[in-house]
């Protein structure tokens, strides 16, 4: 199958307008010794019939949506409207480019403008950019972002952090005079208080805690922020589970300066891991030390409102090596959807999306520890995931599960020596009674 | 026309909610308690879905996009995106595979991962290959990054970067992220980069050379050869941008040319939808020797199944979570997949016939500073119709608008002054083509008989020429509640 629109006279009438006999002769400035001289070693081309069967060949061999699955740490099964679906499959907003042109697109630009207010509304902060990559490099950016605001140097993340972020923080870091050190966590599954204290010293650029962090634990955001303030650091939340914003109070208005974090729950599918939806805001004082675009509302000649990608002198195309990203191409798609999604939740239906999660999480989590043996690790407040305690080792127990055709959680393990016997479980709002009692009988069982 | 309101500016919390399966477990006692919890976020929406539906339908209606016609904007590689590859990607062994399962359970997903690379390999000449880059510019830093911890290992990770001035922002942006120094490389009067001023250029200080090739005025560097030599005989390594790749697939091979590591753009070769600004999606293509500091984790086969090799102790780490926007990748797949050797080939032929068809055709009317053959893509400017009547590229671009096509690339690269780049691509017919000639053609007439008709576009769209000054001087990035007089 071909995507080619010329039929042999086309062809033969512009090479002629051009003056060549071949296509072959354009590319006279290719020195011969350098070319393939070859066809390529790839399968033969196939039409479109062949390439769907082939694909769902491939597609088949994963077997993931057989499971029954709690699997979350950063990536969420929750459910999308079919109008996410039909909207953004719409090719006016799949097939334009970036709105260089905003005469010719309007259509994304009015959606970034309108997506940037509600990460602003959710997050309670003054100002949002228009995406980045996902959560990790979000976390990665406001890093950088905070040792632009004061030109510190040491930065502090909370072994709660997601590990990926954690490491996407420390490969975006290492050759710029960053250090990253740890702050632990204590029983509640929370900061460590006295870790913090301790470290805290005025010489810290900022700390970056996520919330709920990687353990489903819902942190104390205004202690933590009042010691970071009280040192001049910045303070970031970063926060994975984007849902939860539909429920639990604002970082923002917890005294977070730069909240950052992966808004995949927002009608994205998890889709091995991307595209996702990165997302920053922060004060209006730091507007200029933002990455990544913006869109921004001004006028035509005619004075109707119109909406503009602006302040463009922070980005690389205008500022090359001192612009305050490297960032171009971004997740506008995404971030489609993500508008797509919250407004037709509406205010309620988040709001009610979010509570079901928490109430789900909270009867699994009480059904499941009723279970000989199995506690709850932490003793602090969840959203919708949690980490269970069981008697022994959690990656053998959820391989044990995975032959019941349950995939119960993550094993903690293998990013925390110290959780060998940890998994961390999610429960969204698509999980049932029945599914939650169906991963219980077969818990117990294999503890048996 | 009906102009479209905010969502914000429609919303009544009076109407009905979304609804949701009633909960089907107890409600948890206390479940808030001690919390910091929202009993509402101020000005969020509550809309109907008839509302949702008409605001996001209409809003559609106000983009121009490559399903409506050609979309010339030089650098973005803008062409069809095929509708099946949209299908492909939504099956639910891709869409709803959790990045978290057991490999075991994720086979397929392993597959695609391990079958673009191979392709990419084929296709490049290089021999590994990582998706994890969300775009190009990330892959650009993940290049650099690959770059410096190998000329660690080696006991110097160095401290310059060369960049020719022709190239794209993020060239520099990603060196310098990296920790790099950039230095400029000043183009020659061919527009590339001269291998006298190269070799002067070159120092043990240098990481090294980043070229686009084609490079930005879509201009083959025939002397890559050389340009590889001297870069290698200071013990520098060579970067190509590979966002040009258009020009090449199926000719000649960026591994062959002597480049050491490369990005390409699955976002602009192969197909995928750029959705208003992305998701793309920057794979990074090595040698050998860099094999080991490549980003974890790495799909590797063991026996007959694939798996996740995350102990990669010299690997640079991971520049963001799970493994990359996989979902384009699926795209770029299986486009590769539907075209065959040929067809890839295919792609470099007729983009750069049509380029050229563009250039011949538009030559003599439109100034081309640089007149070193064209590939996939032509800079002219806006000298001629500038001296002539004033106007400028900007007001050139507008009108365009008016004859129904997306303007060019403008102002980019910066080496041309009022430049306008122009890249086809190869899926256009050539009536599309003849359409933009003639569009082209007739706003030169335009400029020269009635400049204002110019320099007032454009007058047939949803809004006119918009005010940029102003929205950068006094931003206003969110709505806001209007206040109560
Ligand atoms: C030549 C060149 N290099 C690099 C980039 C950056 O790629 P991306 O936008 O995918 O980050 C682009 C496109 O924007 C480009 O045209």
């Amino acid at each position: 199958m071909s995507y080619i629109s010329l039929s042999a006279a086309d062809k033969s009438e512009m090479l002629a307008r051009i003056g060549v006999a071949a296509v072959d002769e354009l590319f006279g400035c290719v020195p011969e010794e350098l070319r393939l001289g070859r066809d390529l070693d790839l399968p033969p081309a196939m039409s479109e019939p062949e390439l769907l069967a082939h694909f769902d060949k491939i597609a088949g061999r994963t077997t993931y949506p057989r499971y029954l699955s709690f699997l979350g740490g950063g990536a969420y099964h929750h459910f999308i409207p079919a109008a996410v679906d039909a909207l953004s499959g719409r090719g006016e907003f799949l097939s334009p480019y970036t709105p260089y042109q905003p005469e010719v697109s309007q259509g994304t630009l009015q959606v970034i403008f309108e997506y940037q207010t509600l990460i602003c509304q959710l997050t309670g902060m003054d100002i949002a950019n228009a995406s980045l990559y996902d959560g990790a490099s979000a976390a990665a950016e406001a890093v950088l972002m905070a040792q632009r605001l004061n030109g510190r140097s040491r930065v502090l993340a909370a072994r709660s952090l997601h590990p990926q972020y954690r490491r996407t923080i420390e490969t975006y870091t290492r050759n710029l005079g960053l250090t990253i050190e740890d702050i632990g966590f204590g029983p509640d599954g929370r900061l460590d208080g006295a870790d913090l204290a301790a470290k805290l010293k005025n010489d810290v650029c900022g700390i970056i805690i996520q919330s709920p962090n990687f353990f489903g634990v819902i942190e104390d955001l205004p202690r933590a922020a009042e010691e970071v303030h009280g040192r001049q650091a910045v303070f970031i939340v970063a926060v994975a589970e984007a849902l939860s914003l539909g429920i639990l109070e604002a970082p923002g208005k917890l005294g977070a300066d730069i909240v950052c974090g992966e808004g995949q729950s927002y009608g994205l599918a998890p889709a091995f891991g991307g595209p996702f939806l990165g997302f920053m805001a922060c004060g209006k004082a730091s507007l200029r030390q933002l990455p990544g675009r913006i869109a921004g509302q001004t006028k035509d000649v005619d004075g109707r409102r119109g909406f503009v990608l602006t302040l463009s002198t922070r980005e690389q195309h205008i500022r090359r090596e001192k612009a305050t990203s490297n960032i171009c191409t971004n997740q506008a798609w995404c971030a489609l959807r993500a508008t797509i999604f919250l407004e037709t939740l509406g205010q309620a239906g988040l709001r009610e999306t979010a509570l079901q999660n928490m109430h789900k999480a909270r009867a699994a989590l009480g059904r499941l520890t009723r279970i000989t043996g199995v506690q709850a690790r932490f003793t602090g407040p969840v959203f919708n995931e949690f980490v269970l305690e069981l008697p022994r080792d959690a990656a053998a127990a959820a391989e044990g599960l995975r032959a019941k055709g349950i995939l119960a959680g993550i094993p903690l393990g293998p990013d925390y020596p110290e959780l060998q016997n940890g998994l961390l479980v999610c429960v969204t709002e698509v999980q049932s009674r029945e599914s939650i009692e169906r991963l219980a009988l077969g818990l117990e069982e294999i503890l048996r | 026309m009906i102009r479209e309101s905010l969502i914000f500016e429609i919303s009544d919390p009076g109407k009905p909610a979304f609804a949701l399966p009633a909960l089907d477990v107890p409600e948890a006692e206390g479940l808030l308690d001690g919390l910091a919890v929202r009993s509402d976020i101020p000005g969020f929406p509550q809309v109907s879905e008839v509302e949702v539906v008409r605001h996001f339908t209409r809003l559609s209606q106000q983009n121009y996009c490559v399903d409506l016609g050609l979309y010339p904007l030089g650098s973005c590689t803008m062409k069809h995106n095929p509708k099946v590859n949209e299908k492909v990607a939504g099956l639910a062994g891709f869409a709803q595979a959790h990045p978290c399962a057991p490999p075991e359970t994720v086979q397929g997903c392993l597959e695609v991962i391990k079958s673009l690379e191979d392709a990419l390999c084929e296709i490049t000449g290089l021999q590994a290959f990582t998706v994890q880059p969300s775009a190009g510019a990330q892959g650009e830093l993940v290049g650099m990054m690959l770059i410096h911890a190998f000329l660690k290992s080696r006991g110097n990770p160095r401290k310059i970067v060369l960049i020719p001035d022709s190239a794209h922002g993020t060239n520099p942006s990603s060196a310098h992220l990296c920790g790099y120094k950039v230095q400029e490389v000043k183009s020659d009067p061919t527009g590339r980069i001269d291998p006298d001023e190269l070799e002067k250029a070159v120092t043990e200080d240098v990481a090294a050379l980043m070229v686009t090739n084609p490079n930005t005025l879509g201009v083959f560097e025939s002397d890559i050869a050389d340009i590889a030599r001297i870069v290698h005989a200071k013990g520098g390594l060579l970067y190509m941008d590979g966002a040009n790749m258009n020009a090449l697939t199926g000719i000649v091979r960026p591994g062959d040319m002597g480049v050491d590591v490369l990005h390409i753009n699955l976002h602009k070769t192969f197909s995928t939808p750029h959705g208003g600004g992305g998701p793309g999606s920057g794979p990074v293509g090595i040698v050998k020797a860099l094999e080991p500091f490549l980003p974890t984790p790495v799909v590797v086969r063991r026996g007959e199944a694939l798996d996740l090799d995350f102990e990669r102790p010299r690997s640079i780490g991971r520049v963001r979570a799970f493994f990359g926007n996989f979902l384009v990748a699926v795209k770029a797949l299986a486009y590769i997949r539907t075209l065959g050797p040929w067809g890839v080939r295919e792609i470099a032929e007729i983009s750069v016939l049509n380029a050229n068809y563009i250039r011949k055709s538009l030559e003599g009317i439109y100034d081309l500073k640089y007149d070193a053959p064209s590939m996939h893509e032509c800079v002219f400017s806006d000298k001629l119709q500038k001296e002539a009547t004033g106007v400028t590229n900007l007001d050139i671009a507008k009108r365009l608008i008016d004859h129904g096509y997306h303007p060019p690339t403008m102002s980019f690269p910066l080496i041309v002054q009022g430049a306008l780049m122009i890249e086809p691509t190869e899926t256009e017919s050539k009536r599309d083509l003849d359409g933009f000639i003639e569009a082209m053609k007739a706003i030169d007439r335009e400029a020269r008989e009635s400049p204002e008709i110019l320099k007032a576009a454009p007058h047939h769209s949803y809004v006119r020429r918009l005010d940029e000054t102003a929205a950068a001087r006094n931003p206003v990035v969110r709505w806001e509640k209007p206040k109560n007089p």
